[in-house]
């Protein structure tokens, strides 16, 4: 008969043992050795935590309550894992790639790195979780106590709360020990792993150690075993159908929701090979624990008395053969269930609370956070040994004021239902972009809501903490609102009930809030993210780095990741971005892996926040992107009006340019005319003086020579008198201080008026041809001026026209606003080159004997440009046209 | 997803029997469950004028669908991991060369 201080001696043992071989892990780990430690087999036996003492003890005192029922807390895991390729494949990815530390970090994370959320499900983790943990504190001081009483038919005579007490500071020893010597999560819990593979080794074994004596010991074989079993009171089938379906499905959703398995299934997973592997090598594990449980439990049934707890069968079968060595065995079996299953589920509730509630708490108040002194680090690590300690103390609260009351089974259901609320948002994340960070709040908080009326609070009992009356007749006599019959509903099992109403309503909660929500831009990313793992692995959001500066970054992930690992981070980093400095630029990219590194030691909500502070809340958002998109629009704008100004200022500069050069041309023009008029003023001025001195020294010349010289003298006279008049004329007209006497009269007026003018005592005749001029044509014009251009046509065709027969036809078109009349002769064409100078003042052409001052034209073409029309030169076939064109 | 230009339509004998282990994969944990709930089905305790189920047979039945399960997990892991050690990182099976 093994004493209380034996049993105590071995537990201490076994613990020494454990921690031996912890430490050994770390050191193998922290020298490169530790490639064993990441095998899968490690992996797979890690995953069994999700057998607790519960599964321990507590499954065959189900077997003994409710036959087979037991295994469906089994087979839900066991379909997961096989089906690992739906949702544990995907899990996995997005925990490896987006550095999720918790479940509450995963779906704080997929709605936008939400806060809310993660404080939300921490809580409710929390509250879930911390029954669980009482439940191991019960079943290890239970089965220390079935060793001074064999019978488990009372408390025995030791101090049940004392042991709870020491051995939860135990529990809470280890994991402080071993949880949270360093910080980040991705290499830090070898030592707890390989513990736990150890301890998973040791419950097995011992389980099959005691179903193999009570099979093979007690019933004699095999066949025998089966017969008693078929005779046993649990030798019928009597399960619930819909119990079975619920309880599979709910441990199915158990398995990939409790905060400990996510730590061991994703966290802790070293390489998705791993899971492939677990997908048939855990459901083996699951069938070994559960191979015995009907034996041991029908063999209990036989052979205890009927007052017996059957959840200790394990341990008093056993000791009722007389098997000390065995029991001893059974009980450290269930005492490495109770221990890893406390150890792995503090330290992830541990990361959650530190994470998500401490840290942003602690953050805010530091105002500035990251940049100012004191290292994050140690912070981090108080603050989850402070929580760890304080999770212990709960669940041992729990257990001093539920006075280890209730089957075992009932209290680990509950817990399992309270997490598996967290399914719709987590399946809903990672294969639904719509899902928002409002339909994941809702039906977290229906569901857990709805947990606690129908489940959690009717579990401590009528009149605890609801009155009979209200699981009765419901609250305020509502009858469809009964916490065991919503809507009224009955006949429904509690378990099942509260299962299909907490997830029913739950589910229906998180689509309906996506639904009708519309969700942030970090979500919209991260969701996509998510849901699309496998396509893009990539980056959930961009930094702009540029507010960043990379002292800063360094000296916050120092102060997170620890200094030689953050140095070798930026060094490596530095070198990727292939330059020698030691600090690498603040990239978007860099930022994001900082931030990710950050976020597996500190959660992906506080590592946001963290760099956020840094960066100056510099993350690219969809509006951030709308207002750089406003800014190059802006700039856009000021640019293509920038560019107008420069055309128009290009034009303004041609236009100066233009004007430059019809200045200087001008200039040139002007010397031209200077010279042009000396010289016409010179020729007559040179005659008149030549002959006038002839005249006054000539005494002996004859009155005909006399008057011949000053008849010469006169016409050189005229002809500059008529130069100087033609002159003026043109100044004043070029000055533009011609005044014009409009007046009305017709266009054949004008015509046979200067046609009458330049016939009269013409030499030569021309034959002037009006016929086909409309006499109608009215005019509302400078009557005088418009014939001084005529008369100048027509007297330079007289002058002009070299032919046999000189022609001169005039004829006019009247259009809409304009009265074109042409001057048209038979004359020998102008050469092609002079044309540009015909009107040019000076300019004779065809003029051999030099009687014109070439002004004619010149006049005409100002008179005209003053009477709002003009005249032109126009190539005609045998002849030169004139145009001259008269405004209506 | 689009596939790629250059994915084939057809893949030759091994690329589609290991995209075929791949659906067997699949289909696994809905067979299972189907098996799993089938005694839901099965005549209780108390049910009238029915002999009930055994309880040495409901563990045959269980236990044997859980070997069967985790015997051909078992044979699919092998034969991929025989075949693709990627296999079950990538999202769709890789297309190998016919070449």
């Amino acid at each position: 008969m093994a004493s209380i201080n034996l049993l105590i001696a071995v537990c201490l043992i076994y613990v020494t043992f454990l921690f031996l071989v912890a430490f050994a892990a770390e050191r193998a780990a922290a020298q490169g050795r530790g490639n064993w430690l990441r095998s899968p087999l490690v992996y797979t036996l890690s995953l069994s935590i999700y057998c607790t003492a519960w599964t321990f003890y507590g499954a065959v005192g189900y077997a003994a309550r409710s036959g087979m029922e037991f295994v469906t807390i089994y087979l839900g895991p066991s379909l997961v894992m096989i089906g690992w390729w739906w949702f544990l494949r995907k899990l996995v990815r997005v925990g490896r790639t987006q550095r999720v530390t918790s479940v509450a970090d995963l779906i704080s994370s997929r709605y936008g790195k939400s806060n809310v959320l993660a404080i939300v499900v921490t809580v409710m983790a929390v509250i879930g979780v911390t029954p669980y943990i009482a439940l191991q504190l019960q079943s290890v001081t239970l089965s220390l106590s079935i060793f001074s009483d064999p019978t488990g038919t009372t408390d025995g005579g030791m101090n049940l709360v004392s042991a709870g007490f020491w051995v939860a500071l135990g529990l809470a020893l280890f994991t402080v020990l071993f949880g949270t010597r360093n910080l980040n999560a991705n290499e830090r819990h070898n030592g707890v792993v390989i513990a736990i593979a150890v301890e998973a080794v040791v419950k097995l074994v011992a389980l099959l150690a005691v179903g193999i004596f009570v099979v093979w010991g007690v019933a004699g074989g095999l066949s025998e075993m089966m017969i008693r079993i078929d005779n046993s009171e649990i030798g019928q089938w009597q399960v619930d159908g819909s119990r079975w379906t619920a309880l599979t499905v709910l441990s199915g959703a158990a398995f990939l929701c409790l905060p400990r398995m996510f730590q061991v299934l994703v966290v802790e997973n070293d390489d998705e090979r791993h899971l492939h592997i677990a997908s048939w090598a855990f459901p083996i594990y699951l069938m070994m624990m559960s191979l015995f449980v009907v034996p041991i439990a029908v063999v209990g049934l036989d052979l205890l008395p009927e007052n017996s707890n059957p959840d200790l069968f394990v341990l008093t079968v056993p000791l009722s053969q007389g098997q000390g060595g065995l029991a001893i065995l059974s009980f450290l079996g269930g005492f490495s269930s109770a221990t890893s299953m406390v150890i792995v589920a503090t330290l992830a509730l541990s990361t959650m609370v530190s994470n998500h509630v401490v840290m942003p708490i602690w953050l805010s108040f530091q105002g500035h956070g990251a940049t100012v002194s004191g290292d994050v680090r140690n912070v981090v690590i108080f603050a989850r040994r402070v929580s760890i300690l304080v999770i212990i103390a709960l669940g041992y609260l729990y257990y001093r004021v539920s006075g280890g009351s209730g089957a075992l089974a009932a209290i680990g259901l509950i817990s399992f239902i309270g997490v598996a609320q967290f399914l719709p948002a987590m399946i809903g994340g990672i294969f639904w972009r719509g899902g928002t960070r409002v339909g994941a709040l809702t039906g977290l908080l229906v569901g857990f809501a709805i947990w606690i009326y129908t489940s959690l609070l009717p579990s401590f009992g009528p009149d605890v903490v609801l009155s009979s009356t209200l699981l009765e007749q419901g609250p305020f006599g509502i009858g469809w609102l009964r916490p065991q019959a919503l809507f009224g509903i009955k006949g429904i099992d509690p378990t099942v009930h509260a299962v299909l109403w907490s997830l029913l309503l739950n589910t229906s909660g998180f689509i309906l809030g996506s639904l009708i929500s519309f969700p942030k831009p970090l979500e919209r990313l991260q969701g996509a993210q998510f849901v699309n793992v496998f396509a893009h692995s990539g980056h959930a959001h961009g930094w702009s780095g540029s507010a960043a500066q990379s002292e800063d970054l360094m000296v916050m992930a120092q102060r997170i990741l620890g200094g030689a690992e953050a140095q070798k981070l930026f060094r490596r980093e530095a070198q990727n971005q292939g330059h020698d400095r030691y600090l690498p630029e603040p990239t978007p990219d860099f930022l994001q892996r900082v931030e990710r590194e950050m976020s597996a030691s500190v959660g992906a909500a506080t590592a946001h926040a963290m760099i956020s502070q840094l960066v100056g809340g510099a993350s690219v958002s969809v509006q951030d992107l709308m207002a750089v998109a406003d800014e190059s629009a802006q700039m856009l704008e000021y640019s293509n009006q920038l560019e107008a100004k420069s055309s128009e200022l290009f034009d303004t500069a041609r236009q100066l340019r233009d004007v430059n050069a019809k200045l200087t041309q001008i200039s040139v023009q002007k010397d031209a005319f200077l010279s042009q008029i000396s010289h016409e003023l010179r020729t007559p001025m040179t005659s008149i003086r030549s002959f006038s001195e002839i005249l006054r020294d000539g005494n002996e010349l004859k009155p005909t020579e006399q008057t011949k010289y000053a008849s010469i003298i006169h016409v050189e006279a005229i002809r500059l008198t008529r130069l100087l008049d033609d002159l003026l004329d043109l100044s004043v007209l070029e000055n533009g201080q011609v005044s014009l006497n409009s007046a009305r009269g017709t266009l054949a007026d004008v015509i046979v008026q200067a046609v009458t003018t330049t016939q009269a005592g013409a030499a030569k005749s021309l034959k002037i041809d009006t016929s086909r001029l409309e006499p109608e044509i009215e005019l509302h014009t400078d009557l005088d001026r418009l014939a001084q251009v005529f008369i100048n046509l027509i007297s330079n065709a007289q002058k002009y026209c070299k032919s046999s027969e000189p022609e001169l036809s005039i004829s006019a078109l009247k259009t809409e606003n304009v009265i074109c009349v042409f001057f048209t002769d038979n004359g020998l064409p102008i050469p092609i080159e002079t044309h540009a100078l015909i009107f040019e003042k000076f300019s004779r052409i065809n003029d051999q004997d030099g009687s014109g001052a070439g002004l004619g034209l010149a006049i005409c073409r100002e008179i005209m440009v003053r009477l709002g029309g003009g005249i032109d030169y126009v190539t005609f076939e045998g002849g030169n046209r004139f145009e001259v064109r008269i405004p209506i | 997803m689009q596939p790629p230009p250059s994915a084939l339509v057809f893949l030759e004998r091994r690329g589609y029997r290991q995209r075929r282990m791949m659906d067997a994969i699949r289909l696994l944990p809905l067979v299972g469950l189907l098996l799993w709930l089938l005694p839901t089905l099965w005549a209780a305790n108390g049910s009238d004028g029915v002999e009930p189920v055994r309880m040495s047979q409901a563990i045959v039945y269980v236990f044997g669908v859980w070997v069967c399960l985790i015997l051909s997990a078992g044979t699919l892991w092998r034969y991929l991991k025989g075949s693709n050690d990627d296999v079950g990182t990538t999202e769709h099976a890789v297309k190998t060369d016919p070449k």
